[in-house]
């Protein structure tokens, strides 16, 4: 593990009345784009400012850039963050918030001045130097809190949820702007996150965190196509959850029928035995959509139902289709062809799926027979 | 439609100028009728009995006579000192309340420093000097755990004026150092600890950059309620205090100077304001800036 630049190992943090981050162990590799995505109160902040030294663990070890931080204060860390509301320094202009830690290190004024101006033009805000930082749009302070930390050179920079306070088509813009500086700069990031759109496309590798745990760790493709937790499964991407209970099982896939009678097929993850109750999940995008039963692939069970609703949004369009025997809401994403252009509501369709596509889990206690 | 918009226009001034009208009664009647009444009896002499002429000899006395300026520059002196001390005091209790304490127990602290103001100041001030006086509480103590032989006299010394001035100001510089530290976004202080900074660096860059214009409000009204005390410096000082209130006290009360009288209030009144005007320049705070934000 020489290359890793984060280790934390059996990390726990204990408030009160939880247990906020419990016996949390991975590592980041040098030079990735980490990601912790979790629903909030889920402990990533705990994490994030365990990492960073605000927070001292209850219990494990964090380890940056290969020594134990057991102990080190936050200014003594090799690591630097960029928070959520930025927290640029009002009293200072462009030049002296990116020349502060310079100037904590006690660098020379010219030096300082000099090194926070290339920083700058490497961030895109050349000749920025000299404005207040009320002057500057929402997605160049953004910039200039990550060049404030950067210009340190950490091992490993924090960012929590930094996109958060912007506006949708900017957070779109800086989403790939942090991919291009990371890949330049070539830190370590450590980004923490409630949006899986941001995560996905940022990371290099996620954990999804949940109630103090990693519920997954893995690529961003692992999480979406690979989902081992029913929680993954529905935090991460659009899905249609199917609650029930295991009625058979032939190798891997199972079938599973539903309190009002609906049945399904869809691929086994974890010990389920005949009878027990059960979580499925179908994502929208592996069903097939068609007029007439001929158009689906044979080898699917086919199931037939009535348009509800046609959500258009562009290339992420979906129809809901309310399933004949049951009138169960089911969404389906809609093909790019235009095929289904003119689908009306009330009109009757077929569908069907892949069921080794579909992914079945062991029901989370408290959650059996209700639908979501 | 114009008809009824002018009418608005005219019943919003009436409303604005009704609701003003106590304001400008008070300020009219109480603060600029006095002052224009003293302004016009210091810039007379009297030549004879019941008899004036316009002269500026009332100021010229109290810049060729040596004692008066003498007593001016002590008090102005004493004043800044008092000043700082009272924010050094001050800012340590306003970070606790405004950044440590959570919740109720920093309405608590507020109100602990509060408490003492709901008794008048003659009362607070013979209160010290119970304390203080020869025959009083801690001399006495004193020679009880033999740290003196002797009960020693705490009255009538500079210090003691320090003392008593610094706890009646107190509060003053505590709002707005309060108010401006509150407004200090935790997160500056995390991000300045996360860049490197130390305890001592987070203040210099961070605290006091921040809380400047309360700080500067704060100096200003301790400095003026300072300057212009009379009570605390003449009951714990004693008559030699040299404090320049007591200089205008005696002259429109004991010498019946009044010409006199009204010439050092305005002396004290403009060099406290060019004092007021300095200290903002050396500090580079603008003084609406600094009204407007505390």
């Amino acid at each position: 593990m020489s290359t890793a630049d984060l280790v934390a190992s059996a990390v726990v943090k204990r408030f009160a009345d939880h247990t906020a981050v419990d016996a949390l162990s991975f590592s980041v590799e040098r030079g990735s784009f980490f990601s912790i995505l979790g629903p909030s109160g889920c402990g990533k902040t705990t994490l994030l400012r365990m990492i960073a030294g605000f927070l001292a663990p209850d219990g494990g070890d964090i380890a940056i850039g290969g020594s134990s931080m057991a102990g080190i204060p936050p200014n003594r860390r090799p690591v630097n963050m960029v928070f959520q509301q930025l927290a640029l320094f009002p009293m200072m202009n462009v030049g002296e918030n990116v020349a502060y830690g310079l100037a904590r290190r006690g660098i020379n004024r010219a030096e300082r001045m000099r090194r926070s101006a290339k920083m700058l033009e490497r961030v895109g805000l050349s000749g920025a130097a000299l404005k207040r930082v009320d002057e500057l749009s929402g997605g160049q302070r953004q910039r200039v809190a990550i060049a404030r930390s950067l210009v340190l050179e950490p091992t490993l920079l924090l960012l929590d949820e930094p996109l958060g306070a912007l506006d949708l088509k900017l957070r779109e813009h800086m989403k790939i702007e942090l991919k291009q500086l990371q890949a330049a700069f070539g830190t370590t990031f450590v980004y923490i996150t409630h949006d899986q759109s941001e995560a996905l496309v940022l990371s290099d590798h996620v954990g999804v965190m949940n109630q103090g745990r990693f519920e997954q760790l893995g690529t961003p493709q692992d999480l979406y196509y690979r989902p081992q937790t029913p929680f993954v499964a529905s935090f991460v991407g659009a899905n249609n959850r199917i609650v029930g209970r295991c009625m058979s099982r032939d190798a891997q896939i199972a079938a599973i029928t539903t309190a009002d009678g609906w049945t399904i097929h869809a691929l086994l993850h974890g010990p389920v035995g005949v009878g027990d109750p059960v979580e499925a999940f179908v994502r929208p995008e592996i069903a097939t959509l068609a007029r007439t039963a001929a158009e689906l692939p044979a080898a699917q069970p086919h199931y037939s139902g009535e348009v509800q609703s046609v959500l258009f949004d562009g290339a992420n369009s979906a129809v809901l289709v309310q399933e004949t025997t049951t009138r169960r809401e089911f969404r389906i994403a809609l093909p790019q062809t235009g095929r289904f252009a003119d689908l009306k509501p009330h009109d009757a369709i077929v569908f069907s799926f892949d069921p080794a596509r579909a992914a079945c889990y062991p029901a989370r206690a408290g959650t059996a027979g209700q639908d979501a | 439609m114009r008809d009824g918009a002018a009418a608005a226009r005219w019943q919003a001034r009436l409303t604005l100028g009704l609701l003003l009208a106590p304001a400008l009664l008070w300020l009219g009647a109480l603060i600029i009728l006095p002052h224009a009444d003293l302004a016009v009896l210091s810039f007379r002499e009297r030549i004879a009995p019941r008899h004036y002429v316009p002269s500026l000899s009332q100021y010229k006395t109290f810049f060729l006579e040596p004692l008066y300026w003498h007593v001016f520059v002590h008090t102005a002196v004493m004043s800044v000192i008092a000043t700082f001390m009272t924010l050094l005091l001050a800012f340590p209790v306003a970070w606790v309340i405004a950044k440590l304490a959570r919740g109720r127990a920093g309405s608590l602290l507020f109100i602990v420093c509060l408490i003492p103001f709901w008794v008048s100041e003659t009362v607070r001030t013979l209160g010290w000097m119970i304390l203080l006086r020869e025959s009083g509480v801690l001399p006495a103590l004193l020679v009880k755990l033999h740290v003196t032989a002797e009960p020693v006299e705490f009255l009538y010394h500079d210090a003691t004026i320090f003392v008593g001035l610094v706890y009646t100001s107190m509060l003053f510089m505590l709002v707005p150092l309060v108010s401006s530290l509150e407004s200090l976004d935790n997160s500056l202080i995390e991000a300045a600890y996360d860049l490197g900074a130390g305890g001592l660096a987070i203040l210099r860059t961070i605290v006091i950059p921040h809380a400047a214009p309360g700080i500067t409000a704060g100096c200003i009204v301790v400095f003026m309620l300072t300057l212009g005390n009379y009570l605390t410096p003449t009951l714990l000082g004693g008559k030699d205090s040299q404090w320049f209130t007591e200089q205008i006290y005696a002259q429109f009360i004991t010498r019946f100077n009044w010409e006199q009288g009204a010439a050092f209030g305005f002396l004290l009144l403009g060099l406290s304001s060019a004092l007021v005007v300095v200290g903002l320049r050396l500090s580079g705070q603008r003084f609406g800036d600094v009204m407007r934000r505390t």
